[in-house]
């Protein structure tokens, strides 16, 4: 197999393999209408592509005089006129509708989603609640309920793309814009940021897990109830020395600051740094001592004056917050 | 059929008349997006069934259809021989008429192409 041309094809073929961030591997009823539409688009134009140049080989090979003008003409105003108006109208009234968003009631599910350089403020019910549920890079979801993301950025525009889930939407300071959504499929996902917004727009990115709603609604309940997990460490010392609770918090601890991502169930997450890399404690570690190592441009101030020790004692005491 | 009420034949299509069908889009196009923002900024929402919206879209398909049909029988002119190509009054006109006609019908679909997202579409967002 010395051809490249079919290991370029084999790569191609490997991107299938990704089932967490595809719009082809759907997870949300958005998402299923849009491929759907995707793919009758894309049979439609091949089919059409298909006859139009089988029709242009024919009128090619034709012997002179054999082909009529009058014909010719006509097979203009159709296929070029006609035919392609009631094409367009239909896929138009066909579409249409797709835009319109799910109807939502009182009751339902409200996330509230931040774009910052270069993370994700999430929040949980924030209007139902005194206290919302407040997290950071991910988001988690029940399947079968409707959710409603109000969306909006703190610094400058961003774009919230789950592409399993839905299309994109804007987050855009100073407005909030809804995206209203619906799991069918429960399971691990990942959602980017989609539009560019600084030097590490390309680590932006934050899990989606979408859950039985039981199961949500027992998480929900467990993680607004739940104190910080972890028990009284070196680690935790290091956190309040350092002053790390001056920009983030952790549930349960007197750190409550709302400047850097919310560290509380820091322990369950999958990834770190905005899914990024795994939440390894050499890679807490390093990311503490030299964040712009990892995400040029990060906000948060490089620590080199803590030593790896520490960092890593500081690593530990966040892998257990759960 | 007496002279009299030949008006449309007796109306000549100018290069004025030819604008007609494309202005009465582009009116529409104003109407369709002035009437999308103000409903929006003063009642927050679509109508359930924009009345309004749907007279004006009537109208204009209606008002481009007549010109597209006085410009058909423009173009039907009995005069010199085909292929009506030369600089003769007679060919000028069946010119401005097939233009017109062909420009009626994309502002047909112009206007409906404009209009089907307001009739399905229904926040403001």
């Amino acid at each position: 197999m010395r051809n490249p041309w079919f290991w370029l094809l084999v790569l191609a073929g490997l991107t299938a393999c990704n089932a967490e961030q595809s719009t082809l591997h759907v997870f949300g009823a958005e998402a299923r209408a849009v491929r759907q539409m995707a793919l009758l688009l894309t049979i439609g134009a091949a089919v059409i592509v298909t006859i139009m140049t089988v029709l242009y080989v024919r009128a090619v090979r034709a012997p002179e005089g054999k082909l009529s003008h009058d014909r010719g003409m006509r097979m203009v105003l159709w296929m070029g006129a006609i035919g392609p108006t009631l094409i367009l109208t239909a896929l138009l009234i066909y579409a249409l509708p797709a835009m319109r968003p799910r109807a939502t009631a009182p009751g339902d599910l409200v996330v509230r989603v931040d774009g910052e350089q270069f993370w994700w403020r999430v929040a949980y019910d924030p209007a139902g609640d005194l206290s919302p549920l407040l997290s950071a890079n991910e988001v988690r979801i029940p399947v079968g309920r409707t959710v409603v993301f109000e969306l909006t950025a703190r610094d400058v525009i961003h774009s919230f793309w789950i592409p399993g889930l839905a299309g994109k939407m804007d987050m855009i300071p100073g407005r909030t814009n809804r995206l209203v959504v619906q799991a069918e499929k429960s399971g691990r996902y990942r959602g980017v940021c989609a539009e560019f917004c600084g030097l590490s727009h390309a680590l932006m990115a934050f899990d989606v897990i979408a859950m039985d709603a039981t199961d949500f609604d027992a998480w929900l309940r467990r993680s607004r109830a739940a104190s910080a997990g972890a028990i009284a460490s070196r680690g935790e010392t290091l956190f309040d020395a350092h002053g790390c609770g001056g920009c983030h918090a952790i549930r349960g601890t007197s750190h409550d600051a709302r400047i850097g991502p919310d560290l509380s169930r820091f322990g369950e997450r999958r990834t770190m740094g905005a899914g990024i890399m795994p939440p390894t404690s050499a890679n807490i570690a390093s990311f503490i001592r030299a964040p712009q190592d990892a995400k040029p441009g990060a906000r948060m101030p490089a620590f080199p004056q803590i030593s790896a020790a520490d960092a890593q004692a500081i690593a530990q005491y966040l892998k257990g917050l759960k | 059929m007496t002279e009299r009420g030949k008006w449309h034949e007796r109306l000549r299509v100018t290069l004025w008349t030819l604008i007609v069908p494309p202005a009465i889009w582009a009116g529409h196009f104003l109407m369709a997006y002035l009437w999308t923002a103000i409903s929006c900024a003063k009642a927050g929402t679509f109508a359930t069934f924009p009345t309004l919206f749907v007279v004006g879209t009537l109208v204009a398909l209606g008002l481009i259809s007549l010109s597209g049909w006085v410009a058909w029988k423009q173009t039907r002119r009995p005069g010199d021989s085909a292929p009506h190509q030369d600089s003769t009054d007679i060919d000028r006109l069946r010119f401005l008429a097939k233009s017109t006609l062909l420009l009626a019908g994309l502002s047909f679909v112009g206007v409906l192409f404009t209009a089907l997202p307001v009739v399905f579409l229904r926040n403001c967002l």
